[in-house]
């Protein structure tokens, strides 16, 4: 895992006073909110419905077992004793006082943390595939090339007023864990010939006008990856709208300039940057990936399982995953308990999951997308202890890519901008759908609901998304069919009016049951809906 | 920091149409790459923020110097004091904020960033170049 050098420790401290002297100024007035606003955002923090909320970076979502006591200490110290990972590979706290943020930050530093750029119209936290460095399938480990991403973005001089924000996705495998064509830009890391180079993907979106990234360069040498970067935003910050705020993201420019003009605009772009020794060595990416070798593995380790609990194996079955080394398998925690909140964890749950990580994963766990917790290496006759403690502390949910395992945003609970909320219709749903036998049996099954429009529930990607939408000042609920973020990636589409908020769990459920008379062996239900259309889903629901 | 060369700056067009003027005036949307056949003979380009909020003339700023620009680069309108240390390093060496900037307070953000990660119009030395010596 990546560790700061002095340098880097310099630019978060760095950050941590200026901060704490904005902060200052805009308690002694000498700042007006406006002008407040962006520097708060650069620094991740949100103005919601009841308090500041607080955004914190997890690069490509990795952290260590120090970093997640921390996370821990700080929703103790400076919460209410939780925290909210998101579908950014991050975390939220929802409830800061602006008083206390530079101290919090100050905390984070210690522990080579930070707040910065998680919000504001700038290059975001950089995310990437949760299993990175433990798959079987991957070519090379993303998360050096998000690194040095991570770094060139950091204070970018001129990209830190862009139309809008600009989020980053790196994988490096032919199956997408990081929903990597529905950003900004999209990388993925191949190999070719011998040779590792990038693959880009840019106008990626979700929001109000959801939009899967067209390819725009098949090959980028990894020693440009920079300067080809810096062309995409450089376009971007001189082309990309600013006359209307909806319209603002890169998705747009591609989209009304086209993807031919708009890829000839950043290989002019790119023509001239490469001349310029904008792109770090190669001894420096080197360094990098020394931080990223495997963990020290131990050879001949048993693959059997001991599978007498029928509970151990329901769980074992469902979420763990093959992992590149015999006698290891990747874990992932459900943070999604049946009638619990997605996505959050109180500090004693972060406590433990350090402690797991610690013991049993090389002191390495994941953040993921589907806002889970990933223990990416553990022995295999290491699950049973495992699974024993994550069950005593209501962590062992066996339902990872299940009905239940719903992503969804904070919605009306807590954020200003929402229509409707999400977290109970999420309850709701995950209650319904409780009994484990049923959700096996409808096999993988993506859910994603949002509380408005701007789509942070990534619900245009979900196998059956859930956008709440305002309706004559009555929450209401459409539903959509057939998303993906995977690397078959799709948009869903609506099925036509909404519904209320227990005639959406109704919905919901009609949808599930019509794929059951439809399936043919071994299809999800994301196949059959891709086989037979959307009319026998509406003719069940609306018919 | 240079010293503004007091001289009323033209538009582009007014600058492209004509003209023996040594200084010119960017608006936002306006092109910095048509000044390049002319910048030899310009020792003032103006640089128009109409909101902070706008960062056109960053790249604006960066496409001058990286195309030899040596004269004066100001930035000229909504500049905050939080932004001219960006402005620096994408190559503005003067600043006309609307708003008055406290000295003190200038003078601390200038000064703050010790190092930087990467590479723009100034001549900082990235981290990575330190690195590797
Ligand atoms: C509670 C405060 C939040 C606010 C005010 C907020 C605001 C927004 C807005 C305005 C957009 C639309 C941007 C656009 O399309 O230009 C957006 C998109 C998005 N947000 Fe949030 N958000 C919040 C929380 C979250 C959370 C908790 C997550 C993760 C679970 C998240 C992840 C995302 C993602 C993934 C997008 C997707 C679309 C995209 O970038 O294309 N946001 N958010
Ligand atoms: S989707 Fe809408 S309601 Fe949900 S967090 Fe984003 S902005 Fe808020």
């Amino acid at each position: 895992m990546y560790k700061y050098d002095h340098y880097d420790q310099a630019m978060v401290d760095t950050r941590v006073a200026e901060f704490r002297d904005q902060v200052e100024r805009r308690i002694a007035g000498k700042l007006s909110e406006d002008q407040f606003k962006p520097l708060r955002l650069m620094n991740g923090l949100y103005l919601q419905l009841h308090a500041y909320m607080l955004r914190v970076a997890i690069p490509y979502g990795t952290l260590d077992s120090r970093q997640t006591r921390m996370l821990a200490h700080i929703a103790r110290k400076y919460d209410r004793g939780y925290g909210h990972f998101t579908t950014r590979q991050n975390i939220q706290y929802n409830w800061i006082r602006l008083e206390d943020a530079p101290d919090l930050l100050a905390d984070l530093a210690t522990v080579e943390m930070h707040a910065i750029q998680t919000s504001g119209n700038c290059i975001r936290n950089i995310s990437s595939d949760q299993y990175a460095g433990a798959a079987a399938d991957e070519v090379v480990d993303p998360r050096p090339f998000a690194e040095l991403l991570r770094q060139w973005s950091s204070f970018h001089p001129e990209f830190s007023f862009l139309p809008r924000k600009f989020k980053i996705a790196v994988i490096a495998s032919e199956t997408d864990r990081a929903a990597m064509r529905l950003h900004d830009i999209g990388i993925q890391i191949i190999e070719r010939d011998g040779e590792i180079a990038a693959r880009f993907y840019a106008g990626g979106g979700m929001g109000r006008t959801p939009m899967i990234g067209p390819l725009i360069r098949d090959f980028v040498p990894i020693g440009e990856l920079i300067s080809y970067s810096e062309a995409i935003l450089r376009v971007y910050n001189r082309y990309g709208r600013r006359d209307n705020k909806f319209k603002a993201r890169i998705k747009i420019l591609v989209h009304e300039m086209g993807a031919e003009k708009f890829i000839a605009e950043v290989e002019a772009e790119f023509a001239h940057l490469r001349g310029l020794n904008i792109d770090a060595p190669a001894a420096e990416l080197a360094r990098i990936k020394a931080f990223f070798t495997d963990p020290p593995f131990e050879a001949g380790l048993p693959d059997e399982i001991d599978r007498l609990d029928p509970d151990f194996a329901v769980w074992l079955d469902q979420n763990t995953h093959p992992h590149k080394r015999p006698g290891y398998a990747i874990v992932t925690i459900s943070l999604k308990p049946i009638g619990g909140i997605p996505g959050d964890a109180s500090a004693e749950q972060m406590e433990l999951i350090a402690d797991l990580a610690e013991r049993h994963s090389f002191d390495e766990l994941r953040v993921t997308h589907a806002q889970n917790i990933v223990l990416p290496h553990v022995r295999k006759a290491d699950l049973a202890t495992i699974w024993g403690a994550l069950a005593e502390a209501g962590l062992a949910e066996p339902n990872l890519d299940l009905v239940t395992d719903i992503i969804a945003c904070p919605g009306l609970d807590y954020c200003s901008l929402a229509n409707a909320r999400s977290i109970p219709v999420a309850q709701k749903i995950a209650r319904r759908f409780a009994d484990q036998q049923r959700q096996r049996d409808l096999g993988e099954l993506k859910l994603k609901i949002s509380g408005c429009i701007n789509a942070c529930g990534h619900h245009h990607a979900g196998h059956i998304g859930i956008l709440g939408v305002d309706r004559k000042g009555v929450e209401n609920y459409q539903l959509l069919l057939g998303g993906s973020g995977a690397e078959d990636a799709s948009l869903g589409q609506i099925t036509g009016p909404g519904f209320d908020e227990d005639g959406i769990v109704d919905a919901v459920e009609t949808v599930t049951e019509t794929y059951k008379t439809l399936r043919a062996d071994g299809e999800r239900f994301l196949d059959t809906y891709r086989r037979v259309g959307m009319t026998p889903f509406k003719e069940a629901l609306y018919g | 920091m240079a010293e503004p060369v007091e001289e009323p700056a033209v538009t582009l067009d007014a600058f492209l149409d004509q003209s023996n003027a040594t200084s010119v005036r960017l608006e936002e949307g306006e092109d910095a790459r048509a000044l390049i056949p002319h910048l030899d003979r310009l020792s003032l380009i103006e640089i128009g923020f109409g909101s902070f909020g706008d960062g056109r003339g960053y790249s604006a700023a960066r496409i001058l110097r990286e195309a030899g620009y040596q004269g004066e680069l100001r930035a000229e309108g909504d500049v905050l004091v939080d932004q001219i240390a960006f402005m620096r390093r994408c190559g503005f060496d003067s600043f006309a904020p609307e708003r008055p900037l406290d000295p003190e307070d200038a003078a601390r953000a200038l000064d703050r960033w010790s190092e930087v990660y990467q590479p723009a119009a100034d001549d900082r030395t990235p981290i990575w170049s330190k690195r590797h010596g």
